[in-house]
């Protein structure tokens, strides 16, 4: 267990920030330069202003129509996507590992408030779930893989909540915390989670077209 | 056999171009042009389109065929992803030439490529721009319904959309200007004259069916006392088939000699009358296959025209139309082009009284004619007009609220919903902005 312990806490971490970053770097250079070969059109329209015009109504809760139209949907995921960014910067015991490795340190959130943000991720997860099982337009999109992502993204929230309060078995429930950590951080470049790297660009190109070109809103 | 599956089978129509068509094809072929498509033609868009996609569903809502088929989900935008592009990827080209069939009928008759979709993506992933690709295999193995391939196939022969001769373009100008020459004595079709400061453009359709609206473009010229002309030559037609069949080559070559006709003409810009997909053609698609960032020569859609012809006071509205209208909002100039407001600036010029539609402007529904789908024939046409039961209701919404008559300033919407109107017995009349201004204007 100590072993496991020290792989997945120290040469397993690096390797899945490397993966992630030098992943994420590869694809959006991979994809930059093959838009340049093959899809002009990209970089005549994309106009900054109108890009990030689109994007800010995107980001911003009910900013767009289809917002308004889905108010579960709409809160459920900002919720989510909110403290899933959040807790993994702001949560003390990853403060505290920043400190002691490099010896700096940030704000952190207080022990209630991280309960409770993971349990969101883990009720948004589980509406997803329930989503995807019961919306006939969803469900005819969802494949295996699906299931799978939306359990590695669950995942070191179900265990870091079971580790932190110390439930049966919190040992390794804490290494299972930290190397699906590790699982979801190397994925994002690799898999549909990469819509996290695409956001701004297919957003902010649809925003062009739409707000430099074709004089209407895309929201 | 999975329910939509069945439901699919249950739906299939026959057609030649696409029996006929795939009748053809070998698992090879369907490979190789596939390939060579992806390879070729396709890059970053496409890949991070189906990368990116996260399977929500959120974009369901956008379509008209989603809503109006009970939200069956193999209409909704992403479900015609799955069923075509997907597939094709996850298979990398290797599908058979039944998967071909259904390909090529869900790009080319369940999609409008109204680009609403990318308004209702949280990511703008554009399933319009995926099932044009869709239809440029298509294209390339040879398996387009029959009808909009005929067009197509006039386009390359003649540079217009109707098999419309050189000599009769001519004689239906001429046989217009004698028309309209018993109202107006003075009025002229001025043909061929180099260096006016308007080229006006229509639609194939126009000389061989709605040879009216060309005597009221003159009639509205006239009164406004515009520099105009028409040319005798081909290259006077700016619709464009070819755009929606996935023939790229000849949607530039349409566009070239368009704008190649204008320029011999010397003419200051080019004006065309009320149609939709030819706006796209000459001010989004066409220009950029000939790699024209935007039109080399400027455009201006009927619509701006008739704002600009009202705000300037060069016509007079006589009496406004009083019988009370509704605005259809075509989408390859509203999402196309924004002209929304000035569309509702005319009709508010022209008409005593607007009675709204919902939603509306950018959100409006298609009238699920575009795209080439009215052009694929009746084969399709149940399936088109049972598929926008929405646009029926907004309709009738507004004929309870006493709208008589629906404005739809495109040619394509004219069709769509003529079917509609037709077909859910909503008895309302059909015009185009066009048909008010003449029939109010001050003519003299
Ligand atoms: S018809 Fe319009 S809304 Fe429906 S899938 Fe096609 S582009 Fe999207
Ligand atoms: S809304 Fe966008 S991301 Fe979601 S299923 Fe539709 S195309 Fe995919
Ligand atoms: S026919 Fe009219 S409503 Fe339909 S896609 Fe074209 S412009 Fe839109």
């Amino acid at each position: 267990m100590h072993t496991l312990y020290n792989l997945v806490s120290g040469p397993l971490v690096w390797l899945s920030f490397l993966i992630f970053i030098g992943g994420s770097v590869f694809r959006i250079t991979t994809m930059i330069r093959l838009a340049k070969e093959k899809d002009t059109a990209v970089f005549e329209y994309m106009n900054f202003y109108y890009a990030s015009r689109s994007i800010v109504h995107w980001i911003v809760p009910f900013g767009s129509e289809n917002m308004k139209k889905h108010p579960a949907m709409t809160v459920v995921t900002f919720a989510f996507h909110i403290c899933l960014i959040c807790l993994p910067l702001f949560v003390f015991a990853h403060v505290i590992l920043w400190k002691e490795s490099w010896n700096i340190s940030w704000w952190y959130l207080s022990d209630s408030v991280a309960d409770l943000m993971t349990l969101t991720v883990i009720g948004s997860c589980i509406f997803f779930l329930v989503r995807r099982l019961t919306v006939p337009e969803v469900k005819y999109l969802t494949s295996n893989s699906d299931f799978v992502i939306l359990a590695l993204v669950a995942a070191p929230f179900v265990t870091g909540f079971w580790a932190y309060h110390q439930l049966p078995a919190y040992r390794l429930m804490g290494i299972l915390h930290i190397l699906s950590g590790e699982i979801m951080l190397a994925a994002i470049p690799f898999t549909r989670l990469s819509h996290a790297l695409f956001f701004l660009f297919t957003r902010g190109y649809m925003g062009s077209e739409f707000g430099a070109v074709k004089n209407a809103k895309d929201w | 056999m999975t329910e939509s599956a069945l439901k699919a089978e249950s739906r299939k129509i026959s057609d030649e171009g696409l029996d006929k068509g795939v009748e053809k094809l070998t698992p090879a072929k369907i490979e190789q042009v596939i390939n060579s498509v992806l390879a070729n033609e396709t890059g970053a868009r496409l890949k991070v389109y189906a990368d990116t996609c996260v399977h929500c569903g959120l974009c369901s809502e956008a379509c008209h065929f989603f809503l109006s088929n009970d939200r069956d989900p193999s209409f909704s935008p992403a479900g015609k992803v799955k069923q075509t592009l997907w597939e094709i990827l996850k298979n990398k080209g290797s599908v058979s030439p039944a998967f071909i069939r259904r390909a090529a009928e869900v790009a080319s008759t369940e999609c409008n490529l109204c680009r609403r979709c990318a308004m209702y993506c949280p990511f703008g992933i554009d399933i319009a721009y995926l099932m044009l690709v869709i239809r440029r295999i298509c294209h390339k193995l040879g398996v387009m319904p029959q009808y909009i391939q005929t067009t197509a196939h006039s386009h390359s022969a003649t540079l217009n959309q109707m098999w419309v001769k050189e000599d009769e373009w001519i004689d239906s100008l001429m046989w217009q200007e004698d028309e309209a020459r018993e109202e107006i004595p003075t009025l002229r079709i001025p043909l061929e004259k180099e260096g006016a400061d308007i080229f006006y453009s229509v639609i194939g359709p126009e000389p061989k069916f709605r040879a009216q609206l060309i005597y009221q473009a003159a009639v509205i010229m006239n009164a406004a006392g515009l520099n105009w002309t028409m040319p005798a030559t081909p290259g006077w037609d700016n619709s464009d088939m070819c755009m929606y069949t996935g023939d790229n080559e000849m949607m530039g070559r349409l566009k070239k000699a368009h704008f190649e006709t204008a320029m011999r003409l010397k003419v200051k810009r080019i004006v065309m009358g009320e149609c939709g997909h030819a706006f796209r053609s000459i001010y989004d698609m066409g220009n950029r296959w000939l790699s024209w960032k935007m039109p080399p020569i400027p455009v201006t859609h009927a619509i701006e025209f008739y704002h600009e012809l009202l705000r300037e006071g060069k016509i007079k509205i006589a009496k406004k139309y009083d019988k009370a209208v509704t605005l259809h909002d075509p989408c390859n100039i509203v999402r196309g082009k924004g002209l929304h407001e000035m569309s509702r600036y005319v009709v508010n010029q022209t008409c005593e009284n607007l009675i709204e539609m919902h939603p509306n402007r950018e959100h409006n529904f298609c009238c699920s004619a575009g795209g080439g789908v009215i052009n694929c024939g009746p084969p399709f046409r149940n399936k088109r007009v049972e598929g926008n039961k929405v646009k029926a209701e907004q309709l009738f919404v507004a004929k309870t609220k006493g709208a008589k008559v629906v404005i739809a300033p495109c040619h394509n919407c004219h069709g769509g919903l003529e079917d509609i109107i037709h077909h859910y017995g909503l008895n309302m009349e059909l015009k185009f902005l066009g048909d008010i201004i003449y029939e109010c204007m001050e003519k003299k």
